[in-house]
């Protein structure tokens, strides 16, 4: 039987031929070839276009501060919600994934409603005498959706690396004479190092590649380089400009990717 | 970690602090649901008639059959295939595991948007018509993952000389699969179904690229409302869904402590 | 944890019976493929009742989103209702069948004959589209957020008007304003006006809100910004909904467009799609639409049904065309023009 087992993978292998592999292939295929199907690398070199330049860094930059606040907002959070882990632990664990069942475009919509000229807190704000905030169409607000949207994204592994630490290592680090900087920084900070890493992969690739949501809260004014390639498929039509930006995209992905692994063996 | 039964002020306030952050929106949409101006600009004052005119809203009751078939019918596909496939590795030698285990994990740290438009050229130069199955079968292909990633663990875990002691008694290899086996797989199988379904749920890109001419979900109907300002029956609708899961989620876990330590 | 799994999973379920009661199968369709919000939802629900056919239904924001999807041909559409520039670009491509007027009766009847001369400049000989929108580009103001009235498409680069202006998120009409800022034609492809444009927009980005397509009906009517750029038929339904809003065809002239059905050449259901422009063409249906939608239709028979008489000769929904000489419409620029347009779109866009 055993020996058979692996025969089972079948259905599933060629599942993910059809449906992982092949459409890499073609995106491949697009991003290097030009309408008449001869070989170009016209497709990736667009990147360097100003415009296409422009948009790319300007999602680099954006979604690394919002990787950075969610890092820095979800790191005490899943401390406390860890260092309380008992009965209602893992009920906190699901109001964090509870706002997913609203809708993630309602959701990012209602911010709209809430930082807008005249919107909530503009209103609360003149209610109280206090200066107007200006954030929606800025690259601000867009920063806010992605921290909004993704935060939970940081929160869910960093709260699992958090509670799987030995309180008894703890314990040890202090009877050993350590303060509590020393434990932090010594004991707890690098022993969450696996959930500091997939909660960045997952806070910074979905903001990086977003589309979403700088056309709801940029007011289309900043252009990320998901955009451009929705775009390109959507309205200019021009699939071979879309697919090698993508490669691109997928490039940025990968660079993520050995970072962080290199971060990870480094420890 | 150390583990407080109490939390001070400061990690009260902040915690607070994120939940407003986080359930700001959430409340926001559930007060426009209940807006009789038309335009979420104005506040027209309260009302119930969104509520009432969403039974009577075809679109937007076809978008959430559809949104809620599709995720059921792919997460219930992808826990099939999944587990099919942690089972299948479990058997393997290690490369070819890892090469299986380095294929799935494309879809999950991919960006949505290159999953959709690859899935999108695919269906195209197949010649599929866009409709129902395109949108399926994209959404079984992002799902699988979930689902080995939450079965795998417990396959892991599984003690292979319970499986031999059935066969050995004479069980055939099937039946000891579905009764010793599935049983110890079955929570795992079942977060990874859920997981599966909440992202089904939630997926706007994919669907974006990959759906056909008059058929939504609620995720791609939400984006061609956005132009014209959301119909407030959708505010309505997404406020019923979340009190719901709200409530199911409270009833779950206000079950006695016992019930659950046992289950655990 | 196993037990709060299978709730969970209950809930799965109950929903989804509430969900599937809705989906039944009708082979008899017609798949139409509009603008956002530019038909009565009670017009497609009487088409169904008269005439048993279904209507599958589906929206588009700009011109530029729907093509490549009907190009593509992997979406299947019947009826489609693009705008003038974008007929002439399709049926170039090959992409339209010809019309039989025997079949449109009401068509024949009741369109304007001005709007059918007009529909010559991209559709020569009326041989593919059957006028159902027109209208003009022009600004909406807020009376009371602005010192001065507006007049100009220069106004849009006033300084004091920073962040309260709304621009037009689709290339030709944002091109538009610029040319017509500079007297340009807004069909030019010379490239050196192009880029002139191009910089003029790109000193107006700082001083824009936000760019929007329909989403500036919404902004306008909540006081968000005090300057739009907007289409005729929302100018009317903003202004029923918050009266300090006024639309005015700027004096550097704007553009005048019209808006048709067209019948795709590879149309599954092409005499349903036939019977659903004729029926839009029907004088109580169009009027029913242009209530409801307040975009200008080119419907003699539905104006002459208009009761309200400052309706019937209001200056935004049928204003006279003959008082301005320099009004245009857009034409298609071909591979090369569209090419073009984008490219400095994008680098407005991304700046």
């Amino acid at each position: 039987m055993n020996s058979k087992k692996h025969l089972l993978a079948a259905p599933y292998a060629a599942w993910a031929a059809i449906f992982i592999i092949v459409p890499l292939g073609m995106i491949l295929y697009y991003g290097l070839t030009d309408k008449s199907g001869s070989f170009t690398l016209e497709n990736l070199l667009a990147i360097a276009s100003p415009g296409h330049a422009r948009s790319l860094w300007r999602s680099v930059w954006l979604s690394l501060i919002s990787t950075a606040v969610c890092f820095l907002l979800a790191y005490p959070l899943a401390m406390i919600l860890a260092g309380k882990k008992g009965r209602n632990g893992s009920f906190i664990i699901l109001i964090f994934i509870l706002p997913m069942w609203m809708n993630f475009l309602l959701r990012t919509l209602a911010w709209q409603t809430l930082l807008e000229k005249t919107g909530v807190i503009n209103s609360i704000l003149a209610f109280l005498g206090l200066p107007a905030l200006k954030i929606i169409n800025t690259p601000s607000a867009i920063v806010l959706g992605m921290v909004y949207n993704f935060l939970p994204f940081m929160v869910l592994p960093l709260y699992n690396a958090l509670s799987k630490i030995d309180e008894n290592v703890i314990h040890a680090a202090k009877d050993l004479g350590a303060n509590k900087i020393q434990t932090f920084f010594r004991i707890i900070l690098p022993l969450s190092v696996p959930g500091i890493i997939s909660g960045i992969t997952m806070v910074f690739v979905p903001a990086l590649t977003t589309f979403v949501i700088s056309t709801l809260l940029g007011g289309s004014k900043v252009l990320l380089i998901g955009n451009i390639i929705e775009q390109e498929f959507t309205q200019a039509g021009n699939w071979h400009l879309g697919s090698g930006l993508s490669i691109v995209l997928m490039v940025f992905i990968l660079i993520n990717m050995v970072v962080t692994a290199l971060f990870d063996k480094e420890e | 970690m150390k583990r407080n039964k109490t939390m001070t002020i400061t990690q009260k306030i902040y915690v607070a602090l994120i939940f407003i952050f986080l359930y700001a929106p959430i409340v926001t949409l559930i007060v426009l649901s209940f807006n009789a101006s038309k335009t979420r600009a104005k506040w027209g004052g309260f009302t119930l008639k969104w509520y009432v005119s969403l039974l009577q809203d075809e679109t937007i009751l076809d978008a959430l059959g559809t949104t809620l078939l599709i995720a059921f019918l792919s997460a219930l596909t992808a826990a099939v295939i999944g587990t099919i496939a942690c089972i299948a590795m479990s058997g393997m030698k290690r490369r070819s595991r890892a090469v299986l285990m380095g294929i799935t994990n494309i879809p999950m740290l991919n960006a949505d948007i290159v999953t959709g438009i690859s899935l999108m050229l695919l269906f195209i130069s197949l010649g599929f018509r866009f409709g129902f199955g395109t949108i399926l079968l994209s959404h079984i292909t992002f799902n699988i993952p979930y689902v080995i990633l939450s079965v795998l663990p417990r396959m892991k875990q599984l003690n292979p000389s319970v499986y031999e002691a059935a066969l050995d008694l004479g069980a055939s290899p099937l039946f000891a699969f579905f009764k010793v086996t599935l049983p110890d797989l079955m929570p795992g199988i079942l977060s990874g179904f859920l997981m599966a379904f909440t992202m089904s749920l939630d997926d706007f890109i994919i669907t974006h690229f990959t759906k056909g001419s008059g058929l939504n979900t609620l995720s791609t109907k939400i984006y061609t409302e956005v132009r014209k300002g959301i119909k407030p029956e959708m505010y309505a609708l997404s406020t019923i869904i979340f009190v719901t899961v709200l409530v199911l989620l409270i009833l779950v876990n206000i079950t006695p402590e016992k019930a659950q330590k046992e289950n655990i | 944890m196993k037990k709060r799994c299978f709730v969970l999973f209950i809930i799965c379920f109950v929903f989804l019976a509430a969900g599937c009661g809705a989906g039944e199968q009708n082979d008899n369709v017609v798949i139409v493929y509009n603008w956002g919000e530019y038909v009565d939802p009670e017009v497609l629900e009487l088409f169904e009742a008269e005439t048993g056919i279904r209507v599958i239904y589906d929206e588009f924001e700009t011109n530029e989103t729907m093509f490549p999807k009907v190009e593509a041909g992997a979406a299947e559409y019947d009826v489609v209702c693009p705008s003038d520039y974008m007929i002439s670009k399709m049926i170039q491509k090959d992409m339209l069948m010809e019309l039989d007027m025997e079949h449109l009766p009401n068509a024949q009847q009741n369109i304007g004959t001005q709007y059918w001369q007009q529909s010559e400049g991209f559709d020569p000989g009326n041989r593919y589209s059957v006028p159902y929108c027109w209208g003009t580009v022009g600004i909406l103001y807020n009376k009371t957020m602005v010192e001065e009235p507006i007049t100009s498409w220069a106004q849009l680069w006033d300084e004091k008007y920073r962040d309260e202006i709304l621009m037009q998120d689709s290339v030709r009409d944002a091109f538009m304003v610029a040319e017509k800022l500079y007297g340009y034609s807004m069909n030019t492809t010379s490239e050196q006006e192009l880029l002139a444009a191009r910089d003029a927009l790109i000193r107006q980005k700082p001083l824009v809100q936000a760019y929007v397509v329909d989403q500036v009906r919404d902004k306008m009517i909540g006081g968000e910004a005090a300057i739009g750029v907007i289409y005729s038929g929302e100018a009317i339904y903003t202004q029923y909904e918050n009266n300090s809003l006024e639309y005015v065809i700027p004096e550097e002239g704007t553009n005048v467009w019209i808006d048709s059905w067209v019948i795709l050449k590879n149309a599954p259901h092409k005499e349903n799609a036939e019977r659903f422009i004729d029926f839009m063409c029907r004088g109580d249906i169009a009027l029913k639409n242009f209530e409801y939608i307040t975009y200008s239709t080119p419907n003699e028979a539905a104006k002459a049904m208009i009761e309200d008489e400052a309706v019937r000769n209001s200056p935004i929904a049928f204003p006279d065309l003959s008082r301005y000489d320099n009004l245009e419409t857009y034409i298609y620029l071909g591979e090369e023009g569209d090419a073009l347009y984008n490219e400095l779109w994008k680098e407005v866009k991304t700046y």
